[in-house]
C-alpha cells in the first residue's frame, strides 16, 4: 500500500509494515521534549502515576526557555522544579541559563533531533522539526509525562494535504513568506488533524533555515506536523551534528493527498499576517499605513543566524525610528556568539537596537518586551492572537525578520525593498 | 455518565491564550488558572460560572499553544463539558488526557445560544437543549479513547505498564 512520509515514519516505529489515514497506533519514540512551563505539570503527572525511572535519559530534553531567565519568584520555582527532577533523574539534556537556547533551535544545533526520527514535546511548535525529516508533533504535559515514563505514545495516523513547491523566491521573500501565505490561503484549521508534506522542485531553493521557519508554523494552520523530504541540504546541516543514525523515508508518488496545494516561490510578496490571526495575510504592498511601537526580532520562528544576518543587512548604518522600541533576541547562545564575532550584535546596537539573552520572553507576553493597551508591534514570532504579547488591546503582526528590520527603521510596516 | 448546565457561548477559533493568558502560566495551580480562564475575551465568564456549566463553541477550539493549563482551567471553573464543531488537535488530546469532557457535534455548537440550558449524555452522545427542546447526536469516541477516559485519564491507562 502506497503512504506518505509521515505515515512510513509512523508505521517503522509503530513495528508495522503500513499504517492507514485515521488507524490508531501506539509508537516508539526518539525525543520527548518539555520547557519551564510544560514540564512542571508534567513531572507532577508523572510522580502521580508512580513511575520511578524515565524510559532513556538520552532522549528526553528539558529547555528552560519561556520565562528565562527567570521572570518572577514563581517562574524561579517552576524552573527549581524541573531543574531537580532533572537531577534526580539525571537526564542527559537539560538546558538552563548560560547553555540553553529556545527548543527549537537548540534541538536541530545540537543534533539531539534529525531525519527518521518521531518526537514529541510538550511545545505547540515541536513541529519544527519536521524541517529535518522527522515526525515531529506537540502535546501537552500529560502526554509529555507518559513519554518519558514508557517510551511510547499514541496516535491517530494523519491524512495528508501535498504542499508543492516550484519556482525560486526573490530577494527579499524567505520561509516566513512561505508560510504565512500558505497559512492565508487554507486558514488556521485549514490542515487540522493533517499533516502538511512539502514538495517539488522549488524546495533545492529553501535552506534548512527556511525550512525550519515553515515547519515551525505548520501548527498554526492546524496541523499534526510539517515535514520536508530529506536531500542534500538536509544531509550537509546534519553531517558531524545529529547524534543517531539518520533513517531517509520519502512519500510514495502514488500516496493517498487529500489535496494538493501548489506555491511558486516565484511569485510571493514578503507577507504580513495582521491582528488577530495567522490567516490574516496581507502582502506588504497592501497593508498601507500601519505605525507601530515595537519592533521584535528572534523566537523560534525567527531568531536564527540567517534571520539576524538578513535583519542587519537592512539595519546597517540606519538608526531605529524614534517612537520604536526595537529589541533583538538570538535564539541560542551559539547564535549569540556567532552574531557577535560576524559584527551583527553591533550593527543592531549602533542603530538603537536593544539586544537580549535567548529567551521565548516578548512572543507569548512573558516578559522583555510587553506591550501596552493600544500599542502595535511587528514581530517575526508566531501567534498574533488578543493579548499575545501583552494588553487585551495590543496588536502584533506577524513578518519576516526583513519586513520587522525594515520596519523599525521607518517606524510603520514597510517594504524591505524600500529602505 | 451525565452533565447539565447553563450554556456560555464562544465563536470560532477560541485559542489558549484566551482561555489562560500566558501571563499566568508561571503557576500550575488548578484554581489560580481558574481564576483568570477566559479573561481576555469574557472577563464576566468567572463571575458569572457555575460548577456543571457547559462550554459551547464553533471551530477549532483550542487552538495555539500546546498549554495544558487550557483545560486544566476550564475543568477547574466548574465547566463539565465544552461542545464544539471541532477542536484543535492538541487540546483534543489534553482533555482527554486531563478528564475534560469534549464533543463534537457542529449542528448543536451552531444552533446552541449562551443561557441555554443544556443536558447530555456521554455513553450515548446525545445533547439535548432543554431551553429549545431540540435534540442532537455529538460523534461518541472510538473504544481506545474510551478506555483512557473510563480509566480516569492516560496516566492511570498505562500505569499497569509502569
Amino acid at each position: 500500500m502506497s503512504m506518505t512520509m509521515t505515515q512510513k515514519i509512523l508505521a517503522a516505529h509503530a513495528g508495522l509494515v503500513e499504517v492507514k489515514a485515521g488507524q490508531l497506533i501506539e509508537a516508539k519514540l526518539d525525543m520527548v521534549l518539555g520547557n519551564d512551563i510544560t514540564s512542571p505539570v508534567a513531572i507532577n503527572e508523572f510522580e502521580k502515576s508512580g513511575a520511578s525511572m524515565v524510559f532513556d535519559k538520552s532522549r528526553i530534553s528539558l529547555v528552560m526557555d519561556h520565562f528565562t531567565p527567570n521572570k518572577d519568584i514563581k517562574a524561579a520555582e517552576q524552573v527549581k522544579r524541573v531543574r531537580a527532577f532533572a537531577g534526580k533523574y539525571d537526564i542527559d539534556n537539560y538546558y538552563d541559563v548560560g547553555d540553553m537556547g529556545i527548543e527549537h533551535a537548540l534541538l536541530p544545533e545540537k543534533g539531539l533531533v534529525g531525519p527518521g526520527d518521531c518526537i514529541i514535546g510538550a511545545d505547540s511548535h515541536t513541529c519544527t522539526y519536521g524541517a529535518l525529516g522527522a515526525f515531529s508533533t506537540g502535546v501537552g504535559s500529560t502526554d509529555m509525562a507518559a513519554g518519558m515514563a514508557t517510551g511510547k505514545t499514541w496516535f491517530k495516523v494523519p491524512a495528508a494535504i501535498r504542499v508543492e513547491i516550484v519556482g525560486k523566491k526573490p530577494k527579499f521573500v524567505s520561509g516566513k513568506d512561505v508560510i504565512l501565505h500558505l497559512i492565508g490561503e487554507i486558514g488556521v484549521d485549514g490542515a487540522l488533524y493533517r499533516s502538511l508534506e512539502f514538495t517539488g522542485d522549488g524546495l533545492k531553493n529553501l535552506s534548512i533555515d527556511d525550512r525550519l521557519c515553515i515547519s515551525n508554523m505548520a501548527i498554526e494552520a492546524g496541523a499534526k506536523n510539517g515535514i520536508f523530504p530529506v536531500d542534500e541540504i538536509t544531509l550537509e546541516y546534519v553531517k558531524d551534528r545529529f547524534q543517531r543514525e539518520s533513517v531517509i523515508y520519502s512519500a510514495d508518488e502514488d500516496a493517498e493527498w487529500e489535496s494538493t496545494v501548489t506555491i511558486d516561490l516565484s511569485t510571493l510578496r514578503p507577507t504580513v499576517a495582521f491582528p488577530h490571526l495567522p490567516e490574516n495575510t496581507k502582502t506588504v504592498d497592501e497593508c498601507g499605513v500601519v505605525k507601530i511601537d515595537q519592533v521584535v526580532i528572534g523566537s523560534c520562528t525567527n531568531g536564527r543566524l540567517s534571520d539576524l544576518q538578513a535583519a542587519a543587512e537592512i539595519m546597517k548604518g540606519k538608526k531605529v525610528a524614534l517612537a520604536v522600541r526595537c529589541i533583538v533576541i538570538p535564539a541560542t547562545q551559539k547564535i549569540y556568539l556567532e552574531a557577535m564575532r560576524e559584527g551583527l550584535l553591533e550593527i543592531f546596537i549602533e542603530s538603537g537596537a536593544a539586544v537580549s539573552t535567548p529567551t521565548c520572553g516578548p512572543c507569548l507576553g512573558g516578559h522583555m518586551g510587553i506591550l501596552a493597551a493600544g500599542e502595535r508591534a511587528v514581530a517575526t514570532t508566531n501567534r498574533n492572537f488578543v493579548g499575545r504579547m501583552g494588553h487585551v488591546d495590543s496588536e502584533v503582526y506577524l513578518a519576516s525578520p526583513e519586513v520587522a528590520a525594515a520596519s523599525a527603521i521607518t517606524g510603520y510596516i514597510t517594504d524591505p525593498a524600500k529602505v | 455518565m451525565k452533565a447539565q448546565g447553563t450554556v456560555h457561548k464562544y465563536g470560532n477559533n477560541v485559542d489558549t491564550d484566551v482561555i489562560i493568558p500566558a501571563r499566568y502560566l508561571n503557576t500550575s495551580s488548578h484554581s489560580e488558572l481558574a481564576a483568570h480562564c477566559m479573561e481576555d475575551i469574557d472577563s464576566d465568564f468567572i463571575k458569572n460560572v457555575k460548577a456543571g456549566d457547559i462550554m459551547v463553541a464553533a471551530k477549532n477550539f483550542g487552538c495555539g499553544s500546546s498549554r495544558e493549563h487550557a483545560p486544566i482551567a476550564i475543568k477547574a471553573s466548574g465547566i463539565s463539558c465544552v461542545i464544539a464543531s471541532s477542536f484543535a488537535r492538541i487540546f483534543y488530546r489534553n482533555a482527554i488526557n486531563i478528564g475534560l469532557a469534549i464533543l463534537e457535534c457542529e449542528e448543536a455548537a451552531n444552533d446552541i445560544k449562551t443561557g441555554d440550558e443544556v443536558s447530555v449524555d456521554f455513553d450515548t452522545g446525545v445533547i439535548k437543549n432543554l431551553t429549545t427542546s431540540k435534540t442532537y447526536n455529538a460523534e461518541p469516541f472510538p473504544d481506545f479513547i474510551q478506555n483512557i477516559i473510563q480509566k480516569g485519564g492516560l496516566l492511570n491507562s498505562i500505569s499497569e505498564r509502569l
